[in-house]
């Protein structure tokens, strides 16, 4: 039963991500990243961690991507433009993907000497995850939100007028 | 429980509250027009039946024959996907909301809610943030100023608001210590001295509850946040385009949407199914269903009554009220309630 659906999702994911290559549409492509992550999170709720499928959803697939088809909708960006590089990428760039990712599952599958996780093995309930953010790792979390508070303030500075400009327009 | 019993029994639960969902959903407009119509010196539906009840059926009916227009100029496969999704959306939350205690049923306990998640309350929010994309999709695969406005307007609205709306709930969560809805439930039940019940609002949550209230109400789009759809400036903002089912079908959604938060608040703050149980054994089983009905219809009338009061803001008060006043509020709440949690 896990297996069915880990590969209904895993499918979900993979389709969804080879649709956002292929759509020329940006608003699609949003759209199929969203679907991504969606099925992401179908993928964090079969290890258990419903937390983070909740978080998965609230804050990539709720939040951001609404940020991001918000932008899209108001540039009003049109179809991607093709050029000739552009083919020249594709003729490259999917052999070389494709060869990348058997690469890489071969690899993993030959040397990381992981098993598959059992449900429930990991930590992933709520409680668990505060002990180790607020007590265990409390000093980088603080550090980031620190971090996060500098970018904010940046975007602040850059989306605030010249003090100069502004007395012309007041 | 075997596995049988528990899908037959998920099927039933799944189509009893779909179905009542639904009902309720044809009901609160009958209610609406009929209280605006008081409120405003009208009679309301007043034609259709008794006292119009049968209202909702014939415009259900009228709905379904009107004329599906798809205007040349929308980008047609969001155009048909947008109303679907707000629905989708609408319909899914109510799936982890309990409504009473477990029932016996030959000799199996079964609980009164299609299906207890102990991410209940993060679920609900996952998916009313999803919401937003049938909304903003719409306005903006119309093709249209107007509509593309109004879906604006309603994704800042709704990212603005969802902010504050989470931080108010998170006062609930540090006095339940759990996400599930049954637990925060549970964790209700009882008397302070005897008489006033150990509702979360009686429990220091009552600022929590104002600031959920208001920005439910902004959530949802209703009056007087409804600035998405304002109709003296926008038309009906992002569903100007829309005609016959797919205009019901955002209509069925605001109205869906309404209920659920209506079911959480009830859940969260007035002690979900918790009243007075008296009278016979068949009456003490019913009784907690019909307080959480009784609690829920208090919040959808108070929606109308506020629909019939209030008039819109305007767009920038809005956007102060949500981040200069109810965002601090809420964080301020939320560190108040820290304190006292840990202190005590």
């Amino acid at each position: 039963m896990h297996l069915i659906l880990f590969l209904i999702f895993a499918a979900v994911c993979v389709a969804g991500a080879v649709n956002l290559l292929a759509q020329r549409h940006p608003i699609n492509s949003a759209l199929s990243l969203i679907a991504v992550m969606a099925a992401l999170a179908g993928e964090y709720l079969l290890l258990g961690a419903e937390f983070v499928a909740a978080v998965q959803v609230i804050v990539y697939a709720g939040a951001i991507m609404v940020l991001f088809v918000f932008v899209i909708m108001l540039l009003n960006a049109g179809v991607e433009e093709q050029t000739k590089g552009s083919r020249v990428a594709v003729l490259f760039g999917v052999p070389g993907v494709l060869t990348g990712a058997v690469l890489t599952a071969w690899v993993l599958l030959r040397h990381s000497g992981t098993e598959a996780v059992a449900l429930g093995a990991l930590p992933g309930h709520p409680i668990e995850i505060a002990h180790l953010l607020f007590h265990d790792f409390l000093l980088p979390f603080e550090v980031t939100s620190v971090l996060i508070l500098i970018a904010i303030m940046g975007a602040v500075v850059l989306a605030g007028k010249p003090e100069a400009e502004e007395r012309k327009a007041g | 429980m075997p596995i049988s019993v528990f899908i037959v029994a998920s099927v039933v639960k799944s189509v009893i509250v779909l179905l009542a969902l639904l009902t309720a959903v044809a009901y609160t407009v009958w209610l609406e027009r009929k209280v605006v119509g008081h409120i405003q010196n009208r009679w309301g539906p007043s034609r259709v039946g008794p006292f119009g009840l049968l209202q909702p059926l014939a415009d259900g009916l009228k709905f379904i024959f009107k004329e599906d227009l798809i205007e040349p100029h929308v980008y047609k496969p969001l155009f048909i996907a947008a109303p679907m999704i707000a629905l989708i959306f609408a319909l899914t939350s109510i799936s982890v909301i309990p409504f009473g205690n477990s029932i016996t049923v030959d000799g199996y306990s079964i609980p009164l809610q299609v299906t207890d998640v102990n991410i209940g309350l993060l679920l609900i929010l996952g998916v009313t943030s999803m919401g937003v994309y049938g909304v903003a999709l719409a306005g903006w695969s119309s093709n249209n100023k107007y509509s593309l406005l109004g879906g604006l307007r309603a994704s800042a609205q709704m990212v603005s608001y969802e902010i504050a709306l989470g931080l108010s709930l998170i006062g609930v969560l540090i006095q339940s210590g759990s996400f599930s809805l049954r637990s925060i439930v549970d964790a209700q039940g009882g008397h302070f001295w005897g008489f006033i019940p150990r509702w979360n609002v009686f429990h220091g949550q009552i600022i929590a509850f104002f600031i959920y209230l208001m920005a439910a109400y902004a959530e949802t789009n209703r009056i007087p946040f409804d600035l998405p759809e304002a109709e003296g400036e926008l038309g009906a903002g992002y569903h100007t385009e829309y005609s016959s089912m797919k205009f019901a079908m955002f209509f069925m959604a605001e109205y869906a949407n309404m209920i659920t938060v209506g079911c959480l608040a009830t859940l969260l703050f007035f002690g979900g199914w918790h009243g007075p149980l008296f009278g016979p054994a068949w009456m003490q089983a019913i009784l907690p269903v019909l307080w959480f009905g009784a609690k829920v219809f208090c919040f959808l009338f108070l929606y109308i009554w506020v629909r019939g009061t209030l008039p819109r803001f305007r767009y920038d008060q809005l956007m102060s009220f949500g981040w200069k006043f109810l965002l601090p509020l809420a964080i301020a709440n939320l560190i108040g309630t820290a304190i006292v949690a840990v202190t005590w």
